[in-house]
């Protein structure tokens, strides 16, 4: 509180007594720049989308290879959401509620699959699960796929999205401390309990963050899926991966119309996020260094 | 539950036998046995043809125009994010909040959907595009391409490793500046640059380590011609077309590494961040 109170201070300071030329240019670059390399690129996807008029788009979602896609990509965050949410949920009470040996080495293991390459993250499924792979011949054998089918999708986007829900509710438990909690079970509530009505309030708007940052990435996951998925079309191609089909097949006004879907589930989730951080923690957003470094 | 004695503190709080053996084996299952396959299937191969594979011309290549665009992506997202970030902190202006939300957009938007965004916009015929053309700049199907999607999406790692750490410069250390003489120059440089440096290093160090491994927003507007604008990780997916699962492991393998070093001089980074003050609650 104190910090965001000094850091108010310094901010109005420093406007009272900015150059205003040097502002006016600051400001210009920033927008500048914003512009060609944010704005226009995101504005494009509408823009071509809707080129040859709504009759186009409306056919392009509607195509039965879209709402396949649509369908598998719904699925896969189905599955690959809840349980990065209990995973994380569970990764961050082992780590901020008791103190154990190697705890960093956990927390760095945990935020691995963030510095990997999307499609080093596809690749090592296929190595395990593909025809020469580890386990490909007893695969075979049993008649099971998980490569160039839905598991391997699963898997791939379950190794993308592992560190999400951890790293937004891992700070604020760990800031919660554990007086309450130990007060909680000192007067007989059960774990379960001491975790649903103490340690939840504190840090639900954190989980409901970590979760829709998972939901975004899941959803829209191209690399490691791509690698995973085999490219069957209206059978493994997701969303992003059905984008890419139609791309490359030249149909622009297609792929941008299932582009704009994805469009909206990234404006919805950053309206969440941003309605989140504005009423949920006050003060929080003046404290986002965390936050910030851990994105993926 | 089992609480092992030595290992972990004793406490009061139920759940850690539980919550760490969830955590340990999906971590387990998910990360670290896929990743382990992958070491293991490069280590089967004899080192010399590790060697060949990951010197490779084809390959060293697209070292060069991973890491060189990664590189010169997050340098130019440490000047313009810099900016950026100041001018979100310092200044009020029409629409600031908008655009501090529209920073993240990078972080949400699907790496597909940028890609052919930017692929489109900045064809000779798009909105960007039809006025670069005349002038002879050709940023689609060229390492400019490359430049230009790693620098869309590593501009939100730098604004938002910035922004806290200049929000908790104090005002009256450049007051003090100022009324000893300095100019605003030297303001910048004696007081706020090195205030800001660790932020910046990280934000510039997350921004790399994403552009290097970056698949998605890059393929789209590389062109991918061997040689010339074929990234690493499309690289790798080749090899797997071509069922040459060695080679792709050697290559991931590569990066693998990369991104291990990336980890630990981010984490190293942060370490200097936090001991400087800069932000954060940790």
């Amino acid at each position: 509180m104190t910090a965001s109170v000094v850091a108010l201070g310094a901010a109005s300071g420093a406007v009272r007594r900015s150059n205003p030329f040097v502002r006016r240019v600051l400001i210009g670059i920033s927008l500048a720049f914003l512009f060609v390399v944010l704005l226009v690129p995101a504005a494009s996807v509408l823009g071509y989308a809707f080129l040859r008029g709504p009759g186009t788009y409306l056919d392009a979602l509607s195509h039965p290879d879209t709402l396949a896609a649509v369908r598998l990509t719904l699925l896969t965050a189905a599955i690959v959401v809840p349980l990065n949410t209990v995973i994380g949920v569970s990764a961050a009470w082992a780590i901020a509620k008791f103190d154990f040996r190697g705890k960093q080495y956990l927390v760095t293991l945990i935020d691995l699959p963030f510095s990997v390459s999307p499609v080093v993250s596809g690749l090592v499924f296929v190595l395990l699960f593909g025809a020469q792979g580890w386990f490909g011949p007893w695969l075979r054998e049993h008649d099971i796929s998980i490569v160039f089918a839905f598991p391997g999708i699963v898997l791939a986007t379950l190794f993308v999205t592992f560190p999400y829900v951890a790293r937004e509710v891992l700070p604020v438990m760990e800031m919660q401390g554990r007086d309450a909690e130990e007060a909680a079970v000192s007067l007989g509530a059960s774990g379960w309990t001491v975790f649903r009505r103490v340690t939840l309030p504190g840090v639900r708007w954190a989980l409901l963050s970590g979760i829709i940052l998972c939901n975004a990435r899941a959803m829209g996951e191209f690399g490691a899926v791509a690698v995973v998925s085999g490219h069957i079309r209206g059978l493994t191609t997701t969303m992003p991966l059905h984008v890419e089909i139609l791309y490359n097949e030249y149909d622009l006004a297609g792929a941008f119309a299932v582009a704009s879907l994805l469009m909206l589930l990234a404006l919805a989730t950053l309206v969440i996020k941003a309605a989140n951080e504005a009423w949920g923690q006050p003060g929080r957003r003046l404290d986002r260094t965390s936050s910030a470094s851990r994105q993926p | 539950m089992v609480i092992r004695k030595g290992w972990v503190s004793p406490s009061v709080l139920p759940g850690f036998g539980l919550t760490i053996g969830v955590t340990g084996t999906f971590l387990a299952l998910i990360v670290l046995i896929p990743l382990a396959a992958l070491v293991l299937k490069a280590a089967s191969l004899p080192l010399a043809d590790v060697w060949r594979i990951a010197t490779d011309p084809r390959a060293v290549a697209s070292y060069r125009l991973s890491f060189g665009a990664a590189l010169l992506a997050a340098a130019i997202n440490g000047v313009f994010g810099l900016v950026i970030a100041w001018s979100l902190v310092r200044y009020r202006f029409p629409g600031r909040r908008l655009v501090d939300a529209i920073i993240d957009l990078p972080f949400a938007l699907p790496t597909a959907v940028s890609g052919i965004a930017l692929a489109t916009v900045f064809a000779p015929q798009g909105w960007l595009g039809h006025w670069l053309a005349p002038l002879g700049i050709r940023v689609a199907y060229s390492w400019v391409g490359v430049l230009v999607a790693l620098t869309l999406i590593g501009l939100p790692f730098v604004v938002r490793s910035v922004q806290p750490a200049l929000m908790e410069i104090e005002a009256s250390l450049e007051e003090a500046a100022e009324s000893l003489g300095a100019t605003p120059w030297m303001v910048f440089r004696r007081v706020i640059l090195p205030a800001v440096l660790p932020a910046l290093a990280t934000g510039f160090a997350l921004a790399l380590a994403r552009g290097i491994g970056e698949y998605g927003s890059v393929i789209f507007i590389a062109g991918n011609l061997p040689l010339r604008t074929e990234i690493t990780p499309l690289l790798i997916i080749i090899k797997l077309e071509q069922y040459d699962y060695r080679g792709a492991a050697v290559l991931g393998l590569v990066m693998l590494c990369v991104s291990f070093l990336m980890l630990l001089a981010i984490n190293f980074l942060n370490a200097w961040r936090v001991r400087r003050g800069g932000g954060g609650a940790q």
